[in-house]
């Protein structure tokens, strides 16, 4: 929801305080540089160079499934202990560590779905300079060189990715304070602003550097309010990733945000590699490029004189503590390296089906008589939605897991009211817990010692909105399963089985700690704060979700959304893009900041429509809702100090112009649902850049003003104030694309130039591809479940298209656990559209079937029939001539059911 | 695939009490039945095509208005008609015909879903009735009400009218006096000013302390005056038998008033009267008439002239209060005159919301704390037909990082005045609810009010 102001003193006070914030923006002072964190200015003096770091080949171990080797720094005889592994699908995992730790250092537990099963590594020559290892398939070579230490993954004669080829690996030893050599500034102690950080435990960073030859774009790292492309960070501060509650974020940098996700995707046309860096702690990634400072003309010049060196990204991480544990996903294709990092931390969860329609929110719906007008005024207005959320404010002064008894004194009549009309409601839980000895929660916590503590082992306490807060310690597996139980219906007053959660301020925040978050002194269990700060987010969603599942004994899917995450968080529901503001740059990054998590798991991905900050102008809205209509997770939300911005408070026009494009979300839920399916079956992105599907067009690299949803639909939102038009690349050489309003057909490899309307939002479906829709829209997606449905054939200019039907209940684990669904292929080949069986011992009946199917591109029949159980029987149809749609009747087959469509 | 009725049978049960059947396609009103007929092909309402009748509500949208499909949820842009005997007839959109919601009282338009539908058109035919009824009662009382208002409204405008134009002629008549006083006091200042040119600064400094002085004396003889019980103190109730030191000259100094005068004491004695004093003494009639024998010629003309001159400004200030009153736009038949310098007042968990018609909207916390203002008066802003049942309040206090504060204040017509409610739905953004006769309109006749059954 919302972020503080005022980091040193309460919120509740912020908002009456006399210290306004005078500019809208965020306060750059509240946040370090990297020359303010002691560790990140030290590892960047660092210079590329000669590394001390010289392998032990005589210590070289190999086992069948690792080999082991010792590295020792020639300046300080410190030994490090480097583990290699070849994973299953095309993987390698490098880990360093101190071979002697004073202390054991931190691994970061519960990311990793398994333990990455293995293949055999293999020797294949080994001298005095160092070592070739076979990597199995495809001439695949790691080599590790000794002096300096060094490793390169080869394929064939070519390079595809080196480690500490610039010498700039570092691992800080633990050591004592006594044994420091030289006394320097931020080694033992460091303070920011106000705030002291004790570091008992001294200097314990670690860096790694990694060179890519060929590689001219990098992707990932989030969460940055930055282009999808990373730039070089020469000259200004590397990509931060520390989850901070930042007050009113600005664009375009590399500051950090609410999430980290330490994976980066490496693309050229030839490949798609990943790298994984699995550490929890404050990171910092520097990129540099050499081309990057090459003009057009220049890389011309190169090319044809011959003389260009390779264009070669490299790339730095830098982390505050805990060991270097690094995967290297070697792709080849983009789909490769999804389900390389898909094994390793597992994929998007599988939402319920209602959660992909539209979300109302807002800071706050006041009380229940509001919540029942808000939930009229969308019947009033014809416009469908599922969820209807609430914010702190619900709650009995902010002790989440209550219901304020003034403004909600009956939750369930509340509730009950939604389920009537098959609706739902999520209501905030926050992990900041009051500290008051008349809050269930807070003495529960309290008596069972589950909070997180201060250096000194009391509770650690700080501001939030409650006030004076404790936050629990969900690093503990007892405390998770403790929280996870208090969402059970006897425990979790007034809740129902249509009540679900939003974690927000899980980073967490803390309104007077050192960057408006926790100490990194305070203890979980053994481990500092400093060790898992990125990880607190995931804890708290996973235990929240863990607990909506529990509730219903195991039968229902959770959602949950949730403001921190890190790599892994996609396994346990959606991410929004935090506290943005009603302004067009925040409408236009929301598609790079979703592009960016879709790349690295995270597919369930929404921005604040309507902006969170500031009122938007009603042109501003109404193309935020065209925009976030088509982005996964679609929930409009606002901050306490705005006016009202119900869809139908802007004049009937703008009230049609915002129901149409709602309308078009839910006609499209049965694709989306299937891309969400897909996501959870194969780790496949559901929104991406146009590169994940051509990624041989170097014209795709860099765009990111518009995206994929899957294969098959384009989408370009307008995203400029008072634009007349916009030019949208559609991507494939030999391919044509439709638009989805018109069904005019469009040549691949073209920069469309589209004029465009208040009420246009281009979007294409690609030929070649079957999209089934439900266009009968209601007033919930619960209410469109038995609807038929519509396929939208879209032929490809050899005249073939193909797509998929994914069908269940929509809401429970039955898929999984009694695979209780039907998956259908659709194939249109040969003039015959087919409806084939994906899976053959599924059990699911639906009461949905076919009522219509547009096939766009064809050509007149004489005669169309259906074939299905032995018999065939004619099909009415109509053609139009001038868009070459041919529309087929009422075929009227079950939607589960075999059948073929024959055109004559 | 769902398998539909193309023809359902409505039964009504008309006014009479004798069932009637009439058949038609599902979902269509009666206006609209010639339309449909059956065995014939269907041209659907917009003109756009005709095709044959058994595609009518056979559950595929044929005709771009959806009129093919009044009874399925075929078409996106459909309705449906239900007739709800009983209740009230209505449109809904096809969209929720078998959706799994009931909104039809007759039930209808759950025929295909499972959705277990009770028909509840007649209890809510009752309830309807019973609610017009009452509100009916309520409007017609109201109304009568309102009929006083008017007439009291009128009868008050009058005699403020009358009342104006009383003062106006009196003002003339101060104003020709202050003129004349004016010469007089000029003329016998004419020696003391020759004088007072002179020996300017001695004058000054005499001035001064003959001013003082005489103060002084004044000042202790009236503290015996007002000291009626001779107890050494001077009481409120002692000094509430001047009227004259009425503040606000509205012809009634109360007991606040006078605490004001006494800077909140309850009584003060000699010492402390002194600030009482410079509070009161240019109002103070004494009780007993002096000879003011050292009154040279010249003060006694200047304090002629200032005494009138003030009864002067004091008629300006009443003349133009009335006149300001007179300039409110209180309704077309100046109905709302009533609610001028009144106050409502509305007590919630938290806050004591007070509304003062044409004057401010405030708030308080119900516990100690500060008032702030919600709004000042600022217009009427209703509806284009008729903008008396809306009023604003605007530039209230300000809101941190946020708009002023205002208040929309919605009239409903009720026999009392008092507010209603009171919500925030946008930070800063006040809405309250408040009754009063004012907006009651004349009743429709009783006899018209709906019996459920029009249609037929």
């Amino acid at each position: 929801r919302k972020s503080c102001a005022v980091p040193s003193s309460p919120c509740s006070c912020s908002w009456t305080s006399s210290s306004v914030l005078l500019t809208f923006a965020v306060d750059r002072g509240n946040f370090k540089t990297c020359d303010q964190s002691a560790f990140c200015k030290r590892q960047r003096a660092l210079k590329p160079g000669q590394s001390p770091y010289r392998a032990l080949l005589e210590t070289l171990e190999l086992s069948d499934s690792r080999l082991t080797l010792q590295l020792i720094n020639d300046n300080n005889k410190v030994h490090l202990l480097l583990e290699l592994y070849r994973l299953q699908g095309n993987m390698t995992r490098v880990k360093i560590n101190e071979l002697k730790p004073l202390r054991p250092r931190f691994e970061v537990p519960d990311v990793l779905i398994a333990e990455p099963p293995t293949e055999p590594l293999s020797v294949l020559s080994k001298d005095d300079n160092g070592v070739v290892l076979s990597l199995g398939a495809k001439n695949q070579r790691l080599i590790v060189s000794a002096r300096p230490f060094r490793l390169d993954i080869m394929q064939g004669p070519e390079v595809l990715l080196s480690l500490n080829s610039r010498g700039l690996l570092a691992f800080e030893h633990l050591r004592l304070h006594k044994d420091t050599d030289k006394e320097e500034d931020g080694l033992w102690e460091e303070t920011f602003k106000s705030h002291t950080d004790t570091k008992p435990n001294g200097p314990t960073s670690i860096s790694l550097d990694f060179s890519l030859p060929g590689v001219e774009h990098v992707y990932g790292i989030p969460e940055h309010a930055d282009d999808l492309k990373l730039k070089t960070t020469d000259g200004g501060d590397p990509y931060r990733l520390y989850n901070l509650d930042v007050f009113q974020y600005e664009l375009y940098n590399p500051m950090a945000l609410y999430g980290s996700i330490p994976v980066m995707l490496a693309h050229n046309t030839q490949r798609t590699m990943g790298i994984f860096w699995l550490n929890a702690a404050e990171t910092w990634v520097d990129i540099s490029s050499n081309t990057a400072g090459k003009t057009v003309f220049g890389k011309m010049l190169d090319f044809v004189q011959g003389s260009s060196e390779k264009p070669q990204t490299d790339v730095r991480w830098i982390s505050e503590s805990g060991i270097i544990d690094v995967f290297i996903m070697l792709g080849p294709k983009p789909s490769d390296v999804f389900s390389q990092y898909a094994s390793l931390t597992g994929t998007q969860s599988f939402p319920p089906l209602a959660s992909l329609g539209y979300h109302q929110c807002r800071w706050n719906y006041n009380d229940q008589e509001d919540v029942k007008s808000v939930d009229q005024g969308f019947d009033q207005h014809d416009i469908p939605y599922d969820f209807i959320w609430l914010d702190i404010e619900h709650a009995d002064g902010k002790r989440y897991f209550t219901w304020d008894p003034h403004k909600f004194p009956q939750p369930k009549e509340m509730l009950q009211g939604l389920m009537d009309k098959r609706r739902k409601m999520v209501a905030i839980v926050d992990p900041h817990i009051r500290v008051d000895s008349g809050y269930k929660i807070h003495n529960e916590i309290t008596s069972k010692d589950f909070y997180v503590k201060n250096k000194d082992g009391r509770n650690y306490e700080g501001w939030c909105w409650p006030g004076n807060s404790g936050y629990p310690d969900f690093t503990k597996p007892e405390m998770r399963a403790w929280w996870s139980s208090m969402f059970a219906y006897d425990q979790y007053e007034g809740s129902m089985e249509n009540l679900f959660t939003w974690n927000d301020m899980n980073e967490p925040s803390v309104f007077n700690g050192p960057e408006v978050t926790m100490h990194k002194d305070a203890l979980h269990g053994k481990w500092e704060h400093r060790d898992i700060h990125n990880i607190y987010g995931l804890y708290v969603q996973m235990a929240t979700a863990e607990g909506q599942t529990q509730r219903s004994g195991g039968v229902e899917r959770p959602f949950v959304l949730t403001r921190a995450f890190f790599a892994g968080s996609q396994r346990y529901g959606a991410v929004w893009t935090g506290d943005n503001a009603a302004e067009w740059d925040h409408l236009k990054i929301s598609i790079p900041m979703c592009l960016s998590l879709g790349l690295v798991g995270v597919s369930f991905c929404g921005a604040d429509v309507g902006g969170f900050f500031k009122n938007p102008s009603t042109e501003l809205l109404v193309r935020w809702y065209q925009t976030g209509a088509y982005q996964p997770f679609f929930r409009a939300h606002a901050h306490l100090d705005t006016t009202r911005r119900e869809p139908w408070l802007f004049g009937p026009e703008n009230t049609a112009l915002i129901r149409e494009v709602i309308r078009q979300r839910y006609a499209l839920l049965p694709y989306w649902y299937q891309l969400l399916y897909q996501a959870h079956k194969t780790g496949m992105p559901v929104m991406r850049p146009l590169w994940v599907d051509y990624p041989k067009d170097t014209a795709t690299f860099t765009i990111d003003d518009e995206f994929l949803i899957g294969s098959d639909l384009l989408v370009h939102p307008v995203t400029e104030e008072g634009s007349r038009g916009v030019t949208a690349y559609l991507p494939g050489a030999g391919e044509v694309w439709y638009d989805v309003h018109t069904f005019q057909k469009h040549n691949g490899a073209q920069n469309l130039y589209i004029p465009v309307t208040l009420s246009s939002i281009p979007v294409f479906q690609r030929g070649g591809s079957i999209i089934p829709r439900k266009d009968r829209v209601r007033r919930s997606s619960a209410c469109m479940e038995n609807d038929p449905y519509t396929l939208y054939v879209a032929l490809s200019p050899k005249k073939f298209a193909e797509g998929e039907l994914y069908i269940d209940d929509g809401h429970s684990l039955n898929y999984d656990t009694k695979k209780e669904f039907i998956h259908r292929s659709l194939t249109f080949a040969n003039n015959a559209l087919t409806s084939s069986n994906l899976c053959p011992d599924c059990n699911f009946l639906t009461s949905s079937w076919i009522e219509k199917v547009l096939i766009l591109g064809a050509s007149k029949p004489s005669k169309v029939l259906l074939k299905m159980d032995g018999k065939e029987t004619p099909v009415d149809f109509e053609f139009d001539t001038s868009m070459s749609v041919l529309t087929l009747r009422k075929p009227g087959m079950n939607a589960g059911a075999d059948w073929t469509l024959l055109l004559q | 695939m769902t398998c539909l009725h193309l023809l359902l049978t409505l039964v009504f049960a008309v006014s009479l009490g004798t069932p009637v059947e009439i058949q038609r396609p599902r979902g269509v009103p009666l206006t609209k039945k010639p339309f449909y007929e059956e065995n014939k092909p269907f041209t659907c309402l917009d003109g756009s095509r005709t095709i044959p009748f058994d595609r009518v509500n056979d559950d595929y949208c044929d005709c771009k208005d959806g009129s093919d499909e009044p009874g399925t949820a075929a078409c996106p842009n459909g309705s449906f008609h239900c007739t709800n005997a009983g209740y009230r007839p209505m449109f809904i959109p096809s969209s929720r015909i078998n959706d799994g919601i009931c909104d039809c009282c007759d039930t209808t338009d759950e025929y295909n879903s499972g959705a277990k539908c009770e028909n509840t058109c007649k209890e809510l035919g009752l309830k309807e009735r019973d609610v017009l009824q009452k509100m009916a009662e309520i409007t017609k009382e109201g109304f009568l009400l309102k009929q006083q208002l008017i007439e009291e409204a009128k009868k008050g405008r009058e005699e403020k009218q009358g009342k104006v134009t009383d003062m106006q002629e009196n003002k003339k008549q101060l104003e020709e006096k202050v003129e004349a006083l004016r010469t007089v006091k000029e003329t016998a200042e004419q020696p003391e000013k020759e004088a007072k040119e002179r020996h300017l600064k001695a004058w000054e400094e005499q001035k001064a302390a003959i001013r003082l002085e005489k103060d002084k004396a004044k000042m202790a003889e009236a503290f015996l005056e007002l000291d009626d019980n001779a107890d050494g103190f001077v009481s409120v109730s002692e000094l509430q038998s001047h009227a004259e030191l009425d503040p606000d000259a509205d012809g009634t100094l109360t007991e606040t008033e006078v605490q004001g005068l006494m800077g909140g004491a309850a009584q003060v004695d000699t010492s402390t009267f002194e600030s009482v004093w410079t509070n009161i003494k240019d109002k103070y009639h004494s009780e007993v008439s002096r000879e003011e024998a050292d009154m040279s010629s010249a003060q006694k003309a200047r304090d002629d002239f200032e005494d009138s001159e003030k009864a002067l400004r004091e008629m300006d200030d009443q003349i133009r209060n009335i006149e300001k009153e007179l300039s409110f736009d209180f309704g077309p038949d100046a109905e709302f005159t009533y609610l001028y310098s009144q106050c409502y007042e509305l007590t919630t968990s938290e806050y004591i919301y007070r509304l003062c018609p044409f004057n401010r909207v405030s708030q308080k916390p119900k516990y100690g704390g500060s008032e702030t203002n919600l709004g000042t008066w600022g217009s009427w802003s209703g509806p284009e037909n008729n903008k008396y049942l809306v009023m604003k309040y605007e530039h209230g206090t300000g809101c941190w990082q946020g708009p002023n504060r205002s208040t929309t204040v919605k009239l409903t017509c009720g026999k009392e005045t008092v507010v209603t409610s009171t919500s925030e739905p946008s930070r800063c953004e006040y809405l309250m609810e408040f009754t009063t006769p004012a907006v009651c309109q004349e009743p429709a006749n009783m006899d018209l009010l709906p019996h459920g059954h029009e249609e037929l």
